[in-house]
């Protein structure tokens, strides 16, 4: 049923927009053709991977740490790689897009390991108390990176990048997101393992599994995505927070049957939130970072005043 | 080292910085230099002691020492009524609201935002502080995202008055602000200073604090009012410097081994005002205003609060 949703919103996606394109005449039509292939559909493939990246990497950091509350927003990793981003800038200003990928995952990659590490070392797990230290971390490499860009004079250009937007999304300049579908196998084939290294180092050693190699390949998958997305779109934040909640509200925690659903889950919020954008000021669009963050930060508060009863 | 001599070693600097900061280069116009530097040194001692304060009674309320009350949404929620400003009205935008009508809405607004964070937060639980924190930092985020997108909007030009907001600057300051602020500030440090006392006590942690027969509750609410007057106050006045706080309060924890909030609370603010001062004068004679003092400070608090955190782990590990 989740993957009916997921095929009936892409094809909402596919075709709702300035342009008017309707299936029939799709065919006839040479120029509503170009339209499809070049925008559209590089766009509603994007949003999909973007989606489930995102919602899957949550979903592994909150294994990984056994916090609910943990996720690339609250851990500093969208941070880490906007830093990642402006450090290829100014180093190298030439950089295509890959490159740029690759110095954002580097930094994405040491900061949520620092991250995880220090969450596997704490004693008082305090279920709130962990996501507060993510995001004083993420506070402090943002002043890190405001230190150069003020310097550089480029303290606007890095909002953009902090505020996803698809609508920039054209074939020819969005294929870095692809990437995460690696990422996503890799998570997928270690799913069982994740669950088990968040129960602890010695744990997880006992069942027979090497901690370390688990933890890195995690956080290497979860790296992966966020610093493809926040390279090709900009940063979503909460998604990786709220969706993998939600699932487990409606179907517990069995980890096999909650991954692909929380993927399909994620995938399908970002397009409804993608469609509420476009439709909202038409024929002008708002940006995604802000129809998930607001939709997303009242589901998140909603989340935690529930978990007080 | 004795703590009447580190006592006297805090204050030789604070004088040292003081002196350094109005003396140096002065040059021919004498009255003109002093006045403007003057207006400089105490809004910056104002700023010092607000945030000083601020911090220590929000680390005792929270029993943690890494936490820092300007991360609860508030400079997110300045810097969203500031874009909001400017998007409206473009570079017109302070010909059409006055300094002191900024200042006065900006704090009006954010202690709004602090009255309504309780009204819906507080509960009589024991992760209450914690819950209403991790609410905050939501909402911060939340406002961060319509300003990022109000700040994309923005032309170029105009995007510059924005960023004059984001960052501190004391060079903005005026006599008539000052004043205001140094009524609001004296009111709140007297009433800080007379529950002194009580906030030894709350130290102790919730369960000791009632067991002692202190009303907790009530306690919590009338020192979160202080902080939320003290943070709106200097965030309205020069913007906001986020890990300031942390930086002074751990400081002062190390050098001072003394936990009698009345002394504390005086050496953490002396050693705020070092910090700023200081850091003024790089800006001013060392990067001759490339950079700025909000970006300078939260540099080196970022660093020190990474080592902060490196250590507890061990201690807790």
């Amino acid at each position: 049923m989740a993957a009916c949703l997921l095929l009936l919103l892409a094809w909402i996606s596919l075709f709702t927009g300035v342009k008017n394109i309707r299936f029939g005449e799709l065919f006839a039509d040479s120029e509503m053709a170009l339209f499809f292939t070049i925008s559209r559909i590089p766009r509603t493939l994007a949003l999909i991977l973007v989606g489930a990246g995102l919602s899957i990497s949550g979903f592994v950091m909150q294994q990984l740490s056994q916090n609910k509350f943990v996720s690339p927003t609250t851990s500093g990793a969208l941070e880490a790689s906007k830093m990642g981003i402006l450090v290829a800038l100014i180093a190298l200003p030439q950089a295509s897009l890959s490159v740029r990928m690759a110095f954002a995952l580097v930094f994405t990659f040491l900061s949520s390991f620092a991250f995880i590490v220090f969450v596997s070392k704490i004693r008082l797990k305090s279920t709130i108390f962990i996501p507060l230290i993510g995001l004083m971390l993420g506070a402090i490499l943002s002043a890190v990176s405001t230190f150069f860009a003020y310097k550089h004079g480029i303290v606007q250009n890095t909002q953009e990048w902090l505020l996803g937007d698809f609508s920039s999304v054209l074939s020819g300049q969005y294929e870095t997101v692809y990437a995460i579908l690696p990422a996503v196998i890799l998570i997928y084939i270690y799913a069982e393992r994740f669950t088990i290294a968040g129960m602890g180092e010695s744990f997880a050693t006992n069942l027979g599994i090497s901690y370390a190699t688990v933890v890195q390949i995690g956080i290497f998958a979860v790296s992966l995505v966020v610093s493809a997305s926040v390279v090709t779109v900009g940063a979503v934040p909460f998604l990786g927070l709220i969706i993998p909640n939600l699932v487990s509200l409606l179907v517990g925690d069995n980890l096999r049957g909650a991954l692909p659903l929380t993927a399909f889950a994620g995938a399908s919020f970002l397009l409804i939130c993608d469609i509420i954008g476009r439709l909202v000021v038409y024929p002008y669009e708002l940006p995604i970072g802000m129809t998930v963050g607001i939709i997303g930060s009242v589901i998140f508060l909603i989340l935690i005043a529930k978990r007080r009863r | 080292m004795k703590p009447a001599v580190k006592l006297l070693l805090v204050l030789l600097c604070l004088l040292a910085g003081v002196v350094l900061f109005m003396s140096y280069d002065v040059g021919q116009n004498l009255d003109y230099v002093l006045s403007k530097r003057g207006i400089r040194l105490a809004s910056m001692i104002l700023v010092g002691i607000s945030v000083a304060f601020s911090s220590i009674i929000f680390q005792t309320l929270t029993g943690n020492r890494i936490l820092t009350p300007s991360l609860m949404g508030y400079e997110a929620i300045f810097i969203l009524f500031q874009t909001i400003i400017v998007f409206a009205y473009g570079d017109t935008a302070f010909k059409v609201i006055s300094q002191q009508e900024n200042f006065f809405y900006a704090v009006l607004l954010m202690l709004g935002f602090s009255v309504f964070m309780y009204l819906i937060m507080f509960g009589k639980q024991k992760n209450g502080m914690f819950q209403l924190l991790l609410t905050g930092m939501v909402m911060g985020i939340l406002f961060q995202t319509l300003s990022q997108f109000m700040h994309v909007l923005i032309d170029p030009n105009e995007f510059s008055i924005v960023q004059n907001f984001m960052f501190v600057s004391f060079a903005k300051m005026n006599t008539s602000l000052l004043t205001v602020a140094s009524i609001t500030m004296v009111a709140s440090v007297g009433y800080a200073i007379y529950h002194a006392k009580y906030l030894d006590v709350l130290a102790l942690g919730r369960d000791h604090a009632i067991n002692l027969g202190l009303d907790y509750n009530r306690l919590v609410r009338k020192s979160m009012l202080i902080i939320s007057l003290m943070v709106s106050v200097s965030t309205a006045l020069v913007g906001p410097i986020t890990f300031l706080g942390i930086l002074v309060t751990n400081l002062t924890y190390e050098l001072f081994k003394t936990r009698k909030h009345k002394q504390m609370l005086w050496i953490c603010s002396a050693i705020a005002c070092i910090f700023l001062i200081f850091g003024q004068f790089l800006v001013e004679h060392v990067f001759s205003f490339s950079t700025t003092v909000s970006i300078i400070i939260n540099f080196i608090g970022g660093v020190y609060f990474m080592y902060l955190i490196w250590m507890t782990r061990k201690k807790i590990s």
